[in-house]
């Protein structure tokens, strides 16, 4: 029997319900142009990109007078596919009941790039506002026509046209259009509607997937199926080894899984896997499954890892250089040092990351979390010898990800047992993968030294960072074959010259990166606000230290350091949010041991501003922290949708604090060792802050992103307030207890 | 070595074959195709699978299905009918009160972990009608949030707790 007769091929993605089972169909490689008289080929008939100078490519207008959105960008959970729904429906005037998205997938949506950075706003509402107003501009054209009218003297309300100042006679966009394509090439030079005139932009639209989440009627990618599939389970070391080092195979006994029916044993390479009809036998055989691997080389060891960054032989690289260093340095009253030190911190989302494949020998499908389906092609298209248009990737969303977690790994992993076993298959990743073979957030060692004039002028300003760059080269990948040549890290992550000393007016200042060779190290990648928490936890405590040597308020000082009014004025914002006030005396311990103090700091990733204020209680005999309120107020432009944001600041500003209080990968000469929530902790109930998000709302301005830029600043905020309760500034983070207690003790405190 | 086995989900029992050991989850995810308990950690930590079972939050990825022969397992699919049991309500709402509390208060970010919270504090709100914030935080810090959502989660379970004091009354 031929392979492609064993699935039936459907003409469209279609949901059955058998049993209950959710089950998904797809048609994989479809006939191209099946009905003659149609000049556009059926929408996603055809290996994409679509062309994203074609208005079809990013809008369709149904006959019942609603439209489909299509965006490149995925939903993470950060409610982005409502602001661009909103977006659109603000362009088009419609309702938001009116319009909704589809599923991102390679033949179907456009490529707008990754879903990170923060993009997904930044990018897409222009493309969006733009697209959506040049179809409103052809609606109207043809109802003018239909009306007998002019365009100029039209009016819509939900999709209904009419002459203005009457309600009928009337027609809708559904009547217009029907289910036709517009046929319209995309100038995007359409007129967008003025500020004055917004209905939907600017507002807290609650968003639509909620109810079916709390109800279980969500169905996230772990809840998908394809027909006839197996269970997959990767078959690897617990904890990964130095990146360069991979997982060698040295011995395997396929018998030692022999007595669990169907399960069979999957190998490309040091790829290894095993599949079994039912779920619980394919997690049994991983874990009963006899191998023996080979002794990686040598790591530092987490206690170790800062001295052996430093010790490392490292590439220099100038990130910028401004003015003249040691001119400013001369002419100072105060100079700060200090040499801080950030950990490797985890992705791991809630949910292990989870794929589905159906891998042909000519054709295959693959349904993965990948926050760039296009990007996910391409690597799947190479490891599975097909041509990139004879491969669909379809986006399913998991659990919040926060940058490159193993999604794309499981994707490749999926692909791989399913070409292996010649069956489609579900992979998913147990605990342990996911902890331990993450491309991690890379740790940092940072120094600076800054200085400022008698009257609190930031004069000069030096940092040195040393980390290395990001795994490009995912595990499935790398342990199947792909080639040495391919491995080393790119060099893109490097000291940050916005949030290390960016928001200031420093004319003399030199940020210097120390490259690492990341082979001899763990994998790495971009973790939400990469590595900003490091810069900021070093430069917001240095610049700290400057306003408190020259007896000034941390606020103050840092507000005559600022020209960028944007930047003041999310200072304040947070400030007046928090009620800050210049504090007159120091604080004083209570009986319990405990002392008080109160942070700012500043930070950014990219283009927008944040700020954060701290406070926190350090319980001086236990050296246990607790941060007992953080403030971040964020200034991205216009807001689409402030709910969103004050959502997305709220997350941050809880994640900083689990960051910085609890999150550490730890790892021994071998491997990491930190494998599940109780060997890596992160914040709980009882530790959790309360919260204040603070929106700056500027409608006049472009919009930028909102998922970043408050971590780093609170990551300096918490660390100031540590100093105004303690006297004392901490250097490394996590600030676990044993950590707190030993730094109090130097300073005999 | 698989059996049959009859286990009673969300009022109504259900012939499954399983190995006696498989756990829980498996056979709600995989042979009743429920889409409320899933996977998270497999080793009871952060409470993604969490069901009730007679009423009581249990970690359904480490409970063996054969555990749970007569007893009656709640899924957060059945749950809006145990309340209505709990409550004497002539049929089940739509949702629990605190399912609506979640999204009135915007709380979800990716939601996943939102099976566990649900069921936990809907059984909290079922022993302790009006819990105060360190009982609501005491009783929900077995459940973890990868996004951050922990002070929304906090505010909705007393908003629904004032929800189901004002239906009372």
């Amino acid at each position: 029997m031929s392979r492609t007769a064993r699935l039936p091929a459907l003409p469209r993605r279609e949901f059955l319900k058998a049993g209950g089972a959710l089950l998904v169909g797809f048609q994989l490689q479809p006939a191209f142009g099946t009905s003659p008289a149609r000049k556009t080929p059926e929408r996603g008939s055809v290996a994409g990109p679509p062309d994203p100078k074609q208005i079809d490519t990013w809008l369709a207008i149904h006959a019942d007078n609603t439209a489909t959105l299509y965006i490149g960008f995925v939903e993470l959970g950060q409610g982005s596919t409502t602001a661009l729904l909103q977006v659109a429906a603000e362009e088009l005037d419609l309702d938001m009941e009116q319009i909704r998205t589809a599923t991102v997938d390679t033949n179907v949506t456009p490529n707008q790039g990754g879903t990170y950075s923060s993009a997904a706003i930044q990018r897409g509402r222009p493309q969006v506002a733009l697209a959506a107003a040049e179809a409103r501009g052809a609606l109207l054209e043809r109802a003018a026509q239909r009306l007998g009218s002019s365009v100029e003297q039209l009016q819509v309300n939900k999709g209904r046209v009419s002459v203005l100042g009457h309600e009928r006679p009337s027609v809708s966009y559904g009547e217009l259009v029907g289910e036709k394509p517009f046929g319209l090439a995309f100038s995007g030079t359409a007129k967008l509607k003025s500020i004055d005139r917004y209905r939907l932009v600017g507002k807290p639209i609650a968003r639509r997937d909620m109810a079916a989440k709390v109800t279980a009627r969500h169905s996230y990618i772990q809840h998908l199926r394809l027909p006839r599939m197996l269970h997959g389970r990767v078959v690897r070391p617990r904890g990964q080894a130095a990146y360069g080092a991979g997982a060698k195979i040295l011995s395997l006994e396929e018998s030692s899984i022999a007595h669990i029916a169907g399960a069979r044993v999957l190998r490309r390479g040091d790829f290894l896997g095993v599949v079994a009809p039912r779920e619980w036998d394919a997690v049994r055989a991983a874990q009963q499954l006899k191998v023996s691997w080979e002794q990686p080389p040598k790591l530092p060891g987490s206690d170790s890892l800062h001295e052996a960054m430093q010790a490392d032989k490292s590439q220099e690289q100038v990130a910028l250089e401004r003015g003249n260093l040691a001119s400013g340095f001369t002419g100072a009253a105060r100079s700060v040092v200090a040499k801080c030190y950030g950990p490797y911190q985890a992705h791991v989302p809630f949910a292990p990351n989870c794929a589905l494949a159906d891998v042909r020998d000519d054709a295959a499908l693959v349904i993965c979390s990948s926050q760039d389906v296009y990007n996910a092609r391409r690597s799947l298209a190479g490891l599975l010898n097909l041509p990139l248009e004879k491969v669909r990737v379809q986006y399913g969303e998991g659990a919040g990800t926060f940058g490159h977690s193993c999604y794309d790994d499981a994707a490749q992993a999926a692909a791989l047992l399913s070409q292996l076993a010649q069956a489609p298959v579900r992979l998913q990743f147990m605990r342990w993968d996911e902890h331990g073979w993450d491309t991690y957030g890379p740790a940092h060692v940072g120094e600076v030294r800054a200085a400022a004039t008698a009257d609190g002028r930031l004069c000069a300003y030096e940092y040195h960072g040393w980390q290395h760059g990001w795994s490009l080269v995912d595990t499935s990948a790398q342990l199947s074959g792909v080639a040495a040549a391919e491995w080393p890290p790119s060099p893109v992550q490097g000291v940050n010259p916005l949030a290390a000393g960016g928001m200031y007016d420093i004319p003399n200042i030199k940020l210097v990166n120390h490259r690492l060779p990341g082979l001899n190290y763990l994998r790495g990648a971009w973790l939400r606000s990469p590595l900003d928490l490091s810069f900021c936890f070093a430069s917001e405590q240095v610049i700290d230290q400057l306003a408190r040597d020259l007896r000034m308020d941390p606020y103050q000082f840092r507000r005559i350091n600022i020209k960028d009014e944007r930047w003041r004025g999310v200072l304040d914002a947070v400030a007046s949010g928090a009620g800050w006030a210049t504090r007159t005396s120091a604080p004083r311990m209570n009986d319990a041991g405990v002392v008080r103090g109160r942070g700012i700091g500043l930070g950014t990733h990219l283009v927008s501003y944040g700020a954060a204020v701290a406070d926190v209680e350090v319980n001086v005999r236990s050296g246990v922290v607790r941060i007992t309120h953080l403030y971040g107020a964020i200034d991205a432009g216009a807001v689409v949708n402030p709910g969103n944001v004050e959502s997305q600041i709220t997350g941050q500003l809880v994640q900083t604090a689990s960051r910085l209080l609890k999150e550490e990968v730890t790892f021994d000469e071998a491997r990491v060792t930190s494998l599940d929530w109780a060997s890596y902790p992160i914040l709980r109930f009882e530790e959790c802050p309360d919260i204040t998000p603070i929106v700056v709302q500027r409608l006049d301005q472009r919009s930028t992103g909102a998922g970043e830029e408050t971590m780093a600043a609170a990551a300096g905020a918490i660390a100031n307030a540590f100093f105004d309760a303690t006297g004392v500034r901490m250097t490394r983070y996590p600030l676990t207890p044993s950590r707190v207690l030993a730094a109090l003790a130097e300073r005999g405190r | 070595m698989t059996t049959k086995l009859n286990i009673k989900v969300n009022e109504h029992v259900s012939a499954v074959s399983a190995a006696p050991d498989t756990p829980l989850l498996y056979v709600l995810a995989d042979e009743l195709a429920l889409k409320g308990p899933r996977f998270g950690c497999g080793l009871a930590q952060c409470g993604s699978c969490s069901v009730l079972v007679d009423g009581v939050e249990t970690r359904a990825c480490v409970t063996p299905v054969a555990s749970v022969q007569g007893k009656s397992v709640t899924t957060l699919e059945g749950l809006p009918a145990w309340y209505a049991r709990q409550h004497k309500l002539p049929q089940a709402p739509a949702m629990h009160p605190l399912q609506q509390a979640l999204i009135d208060e915007q709380a979800l970010q990716c939601g996943y972990c939102y099976n566990g919270m649900i069921i936990k504090g809907a059984e909290l709100l079922a022993r302790n009608a009006a819990p105060s914030d360190a009982q609501i935080r005491q009783a929900m810090n077995g459940h973890l949030c990868r996004c951050g959502t922990y002070p929304r989660i906090l505010r909705a379970i007393s908003r629904a707790a004032a929800v189901i004091a004002g239906e009372r009354t």
